[in-house]
This record gives C-alpha cells, structure tokens and sequence, in this order.
C-alpha cells in the first residue's frame, strides 16, 4: 500500500515543489470549491473569535476583575455579561470548528472518491497493452496511496488559511491596540511562520527517507515469506534474518533522526510564543507606565500571544506534505492522461445465431509496445494467417515464447494488430460492440483468476440468461458440478483471495465454467487445462465438441502440449518464433515438420534415451526378477 | 497445536494485559523511562511558566503601584526557566524516540525471525500478507503512534498534572469549578472515543474492501476486457470507493463532536472561573494576578481534552498492533529445533524410515493412515498418487516441515525430532514445487545455501548439470539478474535454477517435490535430465506428478487415501493392469503420446 508513496519526494528543488503544490491544492479548490467555502469560513471565524476571546480576556480582566477586587464587591450585572461573553465565544468557536473540519474532511474524502474513481475508471479503459506495461503494485498505488497522498494536505488546508487571516487580523488589532505591542507582534509571528516553514522542509526528506526504507523493509518481509519453503528447508533463516535486521536497523536510525528533528522544533515552537509573551509583558509595563495603554490591553494582547501559538503550526502541516502530495498528483496524472483506448466498434452479429463462428487472422502483425517511447517494440508476431473453420478445432502449437498467447488475446480483441485484421464471421472484430464481442466469443486464460465472490457470480458474471440452470449445465461440462456441490454452500460459497481457496485445477475448471456458461460460438483455450489431471481434461474436451444435451458445439482454438489434446484437433497449426511455419492434421505434420516431431514427442524421446542409458547401465549383472522390457 | 493468532485475540486482553506483556518481552524499553518521565515534568513546568509569570508580574509589579524591576526580574527568570524547559523537551524525545525505535527495531526483527521458526503448518494457516504486516504494518503503527500520539499523551498528561499542582497551589475552589466544567466532557469523550474506535475499525474494513475490488479490477483485467464486464466492474468499484467515503466521514463527525465538547467545557470553565474567581476576589481570597493566570491555565487544559478522543484512539490501534505482533511472538513453534541437545546425523550417506506414520492437519481426517516405509541408502523412489492422495505430506515430514501425528520418521536410525537443524538442513534438502528464487542474480540464488562458494565452481556446477549451454545462453551468465520472484526467467529456467541450488548444496537426501506448471515438452525433458544428473547416488524421494520420474525410480510407492497401496519398480506395478498405478499409467500414456 505504501509502497511508492514519497519515492519521488526529493525530486526537484523546493521551491518547484512549493508552487507546484499549490497549484495542485488549486485544482483541489477548483473541484470543490462550495465545500472549501464552507471550511474556510468556518476557519476564520474560528480564526477571528480565537482574537476576539483574547480581547473578551483581557477586558474582563481589566473592566470587570481589576474593579471587583479593589472594590471588594462584584459588579453583577457585568459579571453576567463576561461569563455570557466567555461562553459565547466558545459556542461560536463550536461552529467555527464544525464548519473547518467537516468541510475540510468532507472535501479531502471526496476528492480522494472522485479521483479512485477515475483513475479506476481509466484502468477500464485502457488497453491491456497499457496494463501490460505497470505492474500491478504500481496500478494499486496510483488508485490508493498515490490518491491519498495527493489529497493530503487539504485536511489542514482550511486551517492554514483561516489562520493566515487570523495571523493578519492579529496584527492589526495589535496596531490598533498599541504601536508598540504590535512590533513585538510583527518580530514574533513572522519568526513563528519562518520556524515551522523550516521545519517542513527539513522534516520533508527525513519523512520520504523513512518511507522508503519502510517499503524495502516490507518488501524484504514479503519476499522472505513467499518463499519461506526455500529458506526453511535450506536451514537460512539466520542469513535471511540478518539481511532483514540490517534494513530494519536503517529505518529504525531514520526514524529517529526524524524523531529528533521533532525533538529540536517542537519545544522550539512551544516556547517562541511563550517568549513573545514574556516581551509583552516587559514592553506592555513600559506602555503602562507612560500611560499609553490598561491594562485591558496588556493582558489582552499577552493572552492573544498565548492562544496564537497553536493554529499557526497548521501552516507547517499543509507544506510538509506538499512534496507527497505533488508526487502523488504527478503519478495520479500520469493515468489519467494515459492514451491508447481501445474504442469498440457498432456491428452486431445476428444475436439469433447459435451456429458456431468462424474466426479468420490475415496477415496479421503484432508487436508489444516498448517501455520508452524512444525504444523500437518488441516483435511477437508476423503474417500469421489462418483459419478457425465453423465447428473445427484448431490445435495451437509450438515452443514456449512462440507467441500463442499473443494469437489468443487478439483471437479475443484483447489487444489489436499493428497490421492485418482479426475477423469473426467475415467482420473485423474491430466493427463489433463490446457486447456483441463478449456474447460471440471466450477466452480461458493460462491462468484462471476468480473474482472475490461467490461461485455463481464468478460463472454468471451478472450476464443476462445466464440462471443457476445455466451456471449448472457450464459446471457439469466444466466436470466442475462434483466439487462445487461439495462446497459448503454450494453456488453460494465465496471463493478467491477471501473466500475458500480452490486448487490450481479446480479454478482452471471455474473459469472454464464461466467462459461455457455465455455459450460462445467460439472458444479460445489458452493452456487452459494444465492443471487438470489428464483423465478429466479429455473428458472435458470430448464435452465441447460434442455437448451432451445436443445444444451447438463451438468453433474451438486450443494452445496446447498434450498429444491427447492435440489429437482431438482437425487441425493444428505450428507456431515458431511469432510465425506460422507449418499446418495440417497431426499425423501430417509429425511426419514433415522437424520442429514439431521434437516438440511432440520429447517425452518418447527422452524415454528411449533412458531405458537405452539404463540397459547400459545394467548390462552387467542383469537385477534377478527385473527384466528390462522396451514397451510398446 | 494453536493454528490462528492474531486477528481473533482482538478482545480478549486489556490494554494493561498488552502493555506488560509488550514490556516483558521488551525490558529495553523500560531503559531510562523515569528520567524520560522526570524531563517530560520538566519540560511541561515551561507552559505553565507564563501564566505564572503573568500572575507575578501583574500582582507584584503592576497592581499597586509600577514596578519596572519585579517584572523585569520575573520576565528574565521566566526566560531562563523556559530556556531551560525546551532542552529537556528536546532531551526527553531524543530519548524517548532512541530506546522506542530501537526495542520497536528488535521486536521487529524477532518477530521476523520467529515467523520463519514456524512450521509450515502456521505459515500456511496465517495468510501470507497477514504474517507480513505481523513485520511491517503492525510494528509501524507502534512507532508511528510514538512518533507523535505518544509523545502528546505523555505531554498532556505532564500538563494536565503541572497546570492542576499550579492551579491547585493559586486556588482549590476555582480548580474545583474548572475540573467539575471539564467532568462531564471527561466522560462524554470517553463514550464518543468509543464509538470512533468502532467508526474507525468500519473505515479499515471498507478500505481493506475497497483495496480487494481495485486489485480485482488491475488484476482481472483481461477478464474483465474478455466478459465485456467493465460496468460491473465500476459499479463494484463504486460501492467500495463510496463504502469508504462514507465510513471516513462518519468517523470524522464523531471526532469533531469530540473536539466540540472539549471547546465548550474550556468555555463554560472559563465563565466559571470568572464568576467564582470574582467573588473570591471580591472577598480577598485571591489576587487580581492569581485570577488571569487562571484564565490562561484553563487554556492549557482545552487541548489535552480536545484531541484526547483521537490520540487514544490512535493509542488503540497501536496497542492492537502490538498484540498481534506478540500474538505472533507467543505461538511457540511446534516444530522446534532442539538445539544443543539434538543429536547430528550420522555421517555417510542416509536411509530413511516411517514407522507407523499417521498425520492429520489440525481438526481435519488424517491425510495418512499408520505408514510404514523403508527407503534405502543412495536409492530413488518416487510416491505417485492422485491430486488429494496424501503424497506431499510424505516430503513434509520428511524435511520436518511438519511433525508427525502419531509414529516416527527416522534418518538412519534417528528420529527427525532429535536431529539438530542445522545438521538437518545441511544434509537433507528438498526442491519445492514452485522453485521459488530471490531478486538477485542467478549465481545469488544458486549458492543461496553456500555463501562461500566461487563463481568456478558454480560454473563447473552448471557443467555437471549439463546446463552449460543455458548459463552462457543468459545475458550475463551468473550476474544475470532473475527479477523480482525470478520473473525475469521462465518457468522452465526458475525451476533449473532451483535445481542447480540443491545440487550446489550436495544433500545426503534429497527431496523433490515435482512441479506440474506447464512447460513446453521440451523444456520439461531438459528439466528430467537436470534431475537425474542432480539426484544421482544420493537418497532421493520425488513427490511425482510425470510419471516419467517414476519410470526412472528404483522404487514406486503408490499412495491413494492416505495409505500405500502398491509398491515396487515401475515395469513391476505395470503388470497388474487393473492397480491404482496401471491406471495412473494408462492415462499418463494416452496424454503424452
């Protein structure tokens, strides 16, 4: 979660990182500028009551206090009025309070809402290129903290402004009060300011320091978890926790650098009004003596120094966490203004069909995007042309980084060509609509992922005409019925991160169920039955080429390795290095196709080098009751 | 055997509970603390220094008559005294910040070293990020709560006791009004503190809802792309984001009532304190001076109350955090090392044995049935079986990842929970299915388990595997860096990666635990040769998910529910052509050929 938060903090001067945060803050002003209404003016009156009670102070003392005692008897009928002109400052303040902190909260939350909103909504937008290309702790950053972060300062923001206006309001009623008074005034709070201005930036990069030593130290832990296996049976756990106490000890000696930063400032900022109180004090007893104020006034103005302290650091706390903020921003931006969406088009293909599809590739070209715009692509595909005829399988085949999954993404439209065209029943499946392309076509990805819900929603996925009938009849030509009915709640249970966990083979089976459940016309298998056991995984594709209850079978394209799975195939194409080298029946191709008898038949190979080794091995003495048998 | 720690225990100690038990196992912190306390005092006598001086210098050097030099004088003592009060302020949290960060480093690191002491068994029953953030998140909500909670706690309780000593010392009545005005906000705060705890335990648990659906939709994305589902997936998202928003300001308008009440008991004191203060002062019993220090004291008593409902929630939290830290700290793990007093392995190569071996998971069906096996010295054998057979468990308990039930796993002779672990570890290694490799280079990750080895000899390991040709295929041979869980390698490459890693180690026994993640048929051959070169004249026990490794094995151990039901070579089970193993076999013929 914190990850990234405040890696780029020290980047640019400060003075870039002050104006650019402000601007930064003004978008925030711009966004929701009625709520910042309301929480400023509740700042400054709380900011002009906090002036006006040292004043009320000072007057009760000096009109009403002074008087009583050295008359000896109270005024009642003033009395009354000052303990109503005390409480009543309170009440007021009381506003003053509601209307800062809740507007201030209000428009924090809401523009952190506003903006996961759309940054999660850019994510949907754009291409699976672009996702490609951020790993996914990056993209949960950019949505959480790095919205966070950017969003920050606004919390104190309202206060820092209302306490600017009160900053000057107090000057001013110290110049209308007494010249004097309001020099002590104009040498303390400029100090005050400069202090805690001082302080942010030093605390600044102390702050982003630790933070960063945080996420290595997390990062430590997570990785030195993940592969606690490793580290326990190799008996490292010393090595391991000795590399983790080393980080640890770094960010602990940041952590207190940052603490005694804290420990130089804070008592600092205590007692600079303090002092300016004790110049009152001294400077306000000159003034009485020459008759130029009461002492209404001198206790005024030193209660006035007394209570000014504390808003005034709110400054502080909006500019140190400036530089987190505009880091934030910046990468918050960076989303938002990604291009590259993937518009769908407005063809629909007969929705009444139920015949399987045809899927045709022609010439089609791909290359993945490079990291850096400068930096040429890399090429994944070349003239790949071929055919998924209607009701065929088609068997995908070739060596790993051949670009199998690449041909099934654009099968798909996950990603477009960079040359060529992809069609679907003669239309480029750039013309169909989103819901036209997902009620035709399903991908079943090398690697299932499953939704945090339950198993009905992860197969229906909220698609219309799809019941517990349907999600039924997927799971049972899935041969997923058997262990979802075992579940505790049936269709109910949640699965995922959250909820029961399932094998590797038993989510391949779920999300075969879900691609099933739409009744695709055609069906684009991605490995997608490596975790299966073998038995089941033949049993499942006789399923689909020929559906139990009669219904239409798909046009089918399978990557595989499996000969059993091959060999279901009427036909299948060879795929070597981003290009189509060979196709036909298996038989054919085994027979022509070098490259695909090795890859085939390595298991047979391999077989006979060792029972060749073995019989060279154990050619003397032959082990009695063994005998060495070549079968087949 | 206690299987979950933690997130359950929430409520079931006091916070004093925690605290002793978080300085019992963290005597440091204690270290210095009276000091740390007496210079808090010390620095907490500066804020009460003007209203005292204030109270000086008005009743002895304004009242009745100017006098220059008492307020001077009294200004100049005052100055002095809060010179003074600052450096212990900044003494105080030097030290504070210094013993806390560092026993809060050493809790950190103790826990880390503990999860990793843990037997599989609670590794696994904890969720992995859930024992990452025992580490990380829980500990950095304890110092991050020191770092400033902390110190405002022990400053305002400082304040609290210094301004009541001085109130007290001017006027009993008049403290008497200022603290019957501030009792009843006292215990409203305590009842709104409450229900920001709960206010804030709704905003963790939607951001922890919020944080699930943003990962499903950066994760989930080609399905979410491939299903058409991208308005499903934002009206998901929406709820979570607005779940949280809402949460968040709930919890806001508690602490803002918090602060409220705080702002009108300073209110009502103050009118309290001038109503009785006049009267008194009417009467003679108190001094001009003495009633408007009063008023700046009440002051000094706003804040602590104020931000009393967020800092002990905040004090909350941190304590939360801490158990669970010690939560973890306290499972003792139930396989232990036991240390000095085991026993080594003996030297030479290693048999084993299961003597009427049962195990059962906690709560649950054993998963084997009193097994009883014999493995040879220098002999391979592979146990096959179907998914849910029982046969990982056979490696587990041979590397004492977990303990058996009831019965023994012997080692020539000596039972596992006897042998020392670092004999254990330095002879017996088992190869993980996922061959799991660290964000270092190749050669890193290779002498993971031998620091000392050279390059040559890694090098010439390599050769022995006959992975020369793959090493020198690599941009930087050794150097070249794996990435962040080895992605920068294929599947095929981490898994001969983790290979050349137990080969370099050179085990007397070595376990396999065959992967099943789907390489090309030709990687996965290159992977079985690296196999049989690596496990060559050593006892080997492969968990075999190809049957091709069992082909290879001097013995085959068939394992279905839990028992062994055939045993034997491999041309032997084949035989009987209706066995669990023929069967097996059967079906492993028809997927690859």
């Amino acid at each position: 979660m914190r990850l990234t938060a405040g890696e780029s903090v020290a980047s640019g001067t400060s003075r870039d990182v002050l104006g650019r945060g402000l601007r930064v803050l003004g978008q925030a002003i711009r966004e929701q500028p009625r709520i910042f209404a309301v929480a400023v003016s509740g700042s400054v009156l709380f900011g002009l009551l906090v002036i006006a009670s040292a004043y009320v102070v000072g007057a009760v003392v000096g009109d009403v206090v002074v008087p009583a005692v050295e008359r000896g008897e109270a005024a009642r009928g003033a009395l009354a009025l000052a303990a109503a002109a005390l409480f009543g400052i309170s009440v007021l303040r009381v506003v003053g309070i509601f209307g800062r902190r809740l507007g201030a909260g209000y428009m924090q939350y809401r523009l952190q809402a506003a903006y996961r909103r759309r940054v999660t909504r850019r994510y949907l937008e754009l291409p699976l290129a672009w996702h490609h290309r951020n790993s996914t702790g990056t993209l949960l950053s950019n949505a959480n903290s790095d919205v966070e972060a950017a969003w920050y300062p606004i919390a104190p923001l309202p206060f820092a402004v209302g306490t600017l206006v009160m900053l000057v309001g107090a000057v001013a009623s110290l110049f209308f009060t007494d010249w004097a008074l309001a020099l002590v005034g104009l040498a303390v709070f400029p100090a005050l300011f400069a202090l805690n201005v001082v302080y942010s930036r030093r605390m600044a990069p102390r702050q982003a320091r630790a933070q960063r030593l945080r996420a290595e130290v997390s990062g430590i832990a997570h990785e030195s978890f993940d592969g606690a296996l490793v580290v326990k049976t190799m008996g490292r756990e010393a090595q391991e926790t000795a590399r983790f106490a080393s980080r640890a000890g770094e960010l602990r000696d940041a952590l207190i650098s940052v603490g005694r930063l804290r420990g130089v400032f804070d008592p600092m900022l205590e007692t600079l009004p303090s002092l300016g109180t004790l110049a009152v004090l001294v400077v306000g007893a000159i003034r009485f003596r020459q008759g130029a104020i009461s002492v209404t006034e001198l206790v005024s103005v030193a209660f006035l120094f007394t209570v000014l302290a504390f808003p005034v650091r709110a400054i502080g706390w909006v500019l140190a966490e400036l530089p987190r903020s505009v880091a934030g921003w910046d990468r918050v931006r960076r989303v938002l203004d990604a291009t590259g969406e993937m518009p769908y088009g407005t063809t629909t293909l007969d929705p009444a069909t139920r015949e399987p599809a045809t899927l045709a590739f022609d010439d089609v070209h791909f290359a993945y995007e490079p990291a850096e715009a400068h930096l040429p692509g890399a090429k994944v595909l070349g003239e790949v042309t071929f055919t998924v005829p209607a009701g065929k399988t088609v068997a995908l085949v070739g060596p790993t980084g051949a670009g199998k999954s690449t041909i099934a993404s654009l099968a798909v439209r996950l990603v477009d060509p960079g040359a060529g065209r992809v069609t679907l029943d003669g239309v480029d499946v750039r013309e169909l609509t989103a819901a036209s392309l997902a009620g035709n076509v399903a991908l079943v990805a090398q690697v299932p992922f499953v939704f945090d819900d339950t198993v009905r929603a992860n197969i229906a996925l909220d698609r219309a005409g799809i019941g517990d009938d349907e999600v039924w009849a997927a799971l049972r030509l899935a041969e997923a019925d058997g262990f979802v009915a075992a579940l505790p709640d049936g269709l109910d249970t949640m699965v995922g991160e959250r909820g029961t966990s399932l094998s590797g083979g038993q989510r391949q089976r779920l999300t075969l169920a879900r691609a099933l459940a739409g009744r695709p016309r055609l069906l684009v298998l991605d490995d997608a039955t490596s975790a299966v056991d073998p038995r089941v995984e033949a049993a499942i594709l006789a399923g689909l080429r020929a559906p139990a209850d009669g219904g239409a079978p798909a046009s089918i394209l399978v990557v595989a390795y499996r000969r059993a799975t091959i060999a279901l195939a009427d036909e299948v194409i060879y795929v070597e290095q981003g290009r189509v080298v060979a196709r036909g029946t298996h038989t054919e191709l085994l027979a022509t196709v070098p490259g695909y008898a090795d890859l085939v038949t390595a298991y047979e190979q391999a077989e006979q080098e060792r029972e060749q080794n073995r019989t060279y091995d154990e050619v003397t003495p032959l082990p009695s009751g063994l005998e060495i048998e070549v079968d087949r | 055997m206690s299987t979950t720690t933690g997130e359950n225990s929430e409520s079931t100690e006091t916070t004093w509970q925690t605290l002793r038990r978080g300085l019992a196992l963290s005597p440091e912190l204690r270290t210095g603390l009276a000091g740390t306390l007496a210079l808090a005092l010390v620095y907490m006598v500066g804020r009460v220094a003007v209203p005292v001086a204030v109270q000086r210098g008005i009743d002895h050097g304004i009242v009745g008559g100017l006098d220059l030099n008492v307020i001077s004088l009294t200004v100049a003592i005052t100055a002095g005294v809060l010179v003074v009060t600052t450096a212990c302020g900044y003494l105080m949290m030097r030290r504070l910040f210094t013993v806390s960060e560092t026993a809060l480093a050493g809790v950190r690191t103790r826990a880390f070293r503990h999860v990793h002491d843990l037997s599989m068994l609670h590794q696994q029953s904890e969720r992995r990020g859930s024992l990452v953030s025992r580490v990380t998140s829980d500990v950095d909500q304890i110092t991050q709560f020191l770092q400033w909670g902390g110190v405002i706690l022990i400053v305002n309780l400082g304040q609290l006791l210094v301004t009541t000593a001085v109130m007290l010392a001017y006027s009993w009545q008049l403290t008497l009004v200022v603290l019957v005005a501030f009792a009843p906000a006292v215990l409203v705060i305590r009842r709104l503190q409450r229900r920001l705890a709960g206010a804030y335990g709704l905003v963790r648990q939607r951001t922890g809802t919020l944080l699930g659906a943003i990962g499903e939709s950066v994760v989930g994305a080609p399905v979410i792309r491939a299903y058409g589902i991208a308005g499903r997936t934002a009206r998901r998202l929406d709820t979570a984001i607005d779940g949280q928003r809402v949460a968040q300001q709930r919890a806001i308008r508690i602490s803002i009532m918090g602060s409220s009440v705080g702002e009108l008991a300073a209110g009502l004191a103050l009118a309290g304190v001038v109503v009785v203060g006049v009267s008194l002062g009417a009467g003679g019993t108190l001094s001009i001076g003495q009633l408007t220090a009063f008023l700046f004291l009440v002051t000094l008593f706003i804040q602590p109350v104020q931000i009393a409902t967020e800092v002990l929630n905040e004090a909350q939290n941190a304590i939360a955090g801490w158990r669970r830290v010690l939560d973890v700290l306290d499972v003792s793990p139930d396989v232990a090392d036991p240390g000095e007093q085991g026993r080594e392995l003996p030297p030479g190569p290693l048999d084993a044995r299961f003597a009427g071996v049962t195990f059962a998971y906690p709560g649950g069906p054993p998963v084997l049935h009193d097994v009883t096996l014999d493995i040879p010295a220098k002999s391979r054998v592979a146990v096959v079986g179907e998914t849910g057979s029982g046969k990982t468990t056979f490696a587990k308990l041979l590397t004492r990842l977990m303990d058996p039930t009831e019965g023994q796993v012997l080692l020539s002779g000596v039972d596992l929970r006897q042998v020392r672990f670092d004999s254990l570890r330095s002879r017996v290694v088992m190869v993980p299915q996922d061959g799991f490799l660290f964000d270092a280079t190749v050669g890193e990750n290779v002498r993971f388990a031998r620091p000392d080895l050279t390059d040559e000899r890694l090098t010439a390991a390599f050769a022995e595997l006959g992975l020369s040709d793959w090493l020198d295929g690599l941009p930087s041979g050794l150097d070249t860096p794996v990435g962040e869980r080895g992605e920068a390698l294929s599947v095929g490459e981490r898994q001969l990666v983790a290979l050349a890693r137990a080969y370099v180690a050179d085990p007397d026994l070595l376990v396999l635990d065959e992967a099943t993640s789907a390489v090309d048929p030709a990687t996965e051959v290159r992977l079985q040769r690296t196999l049989d070169a690596v496990t060559r004249g050593r006892t080997t026990l492969a968990i075999a998910h190809r049957l091709s490794t069992a082909q290879a094995a001097d013995e085959v151990i068939v394992v279905d529910r839990g028992r062994i039901v055939q045993r034997g070579p491999h041309e032997e089970l084949v035989r009987d052509t209706d066995s669990v193993y023929a069967l097996l076999y059967a079906s492993w013929l028809e997927q690859t050929r």
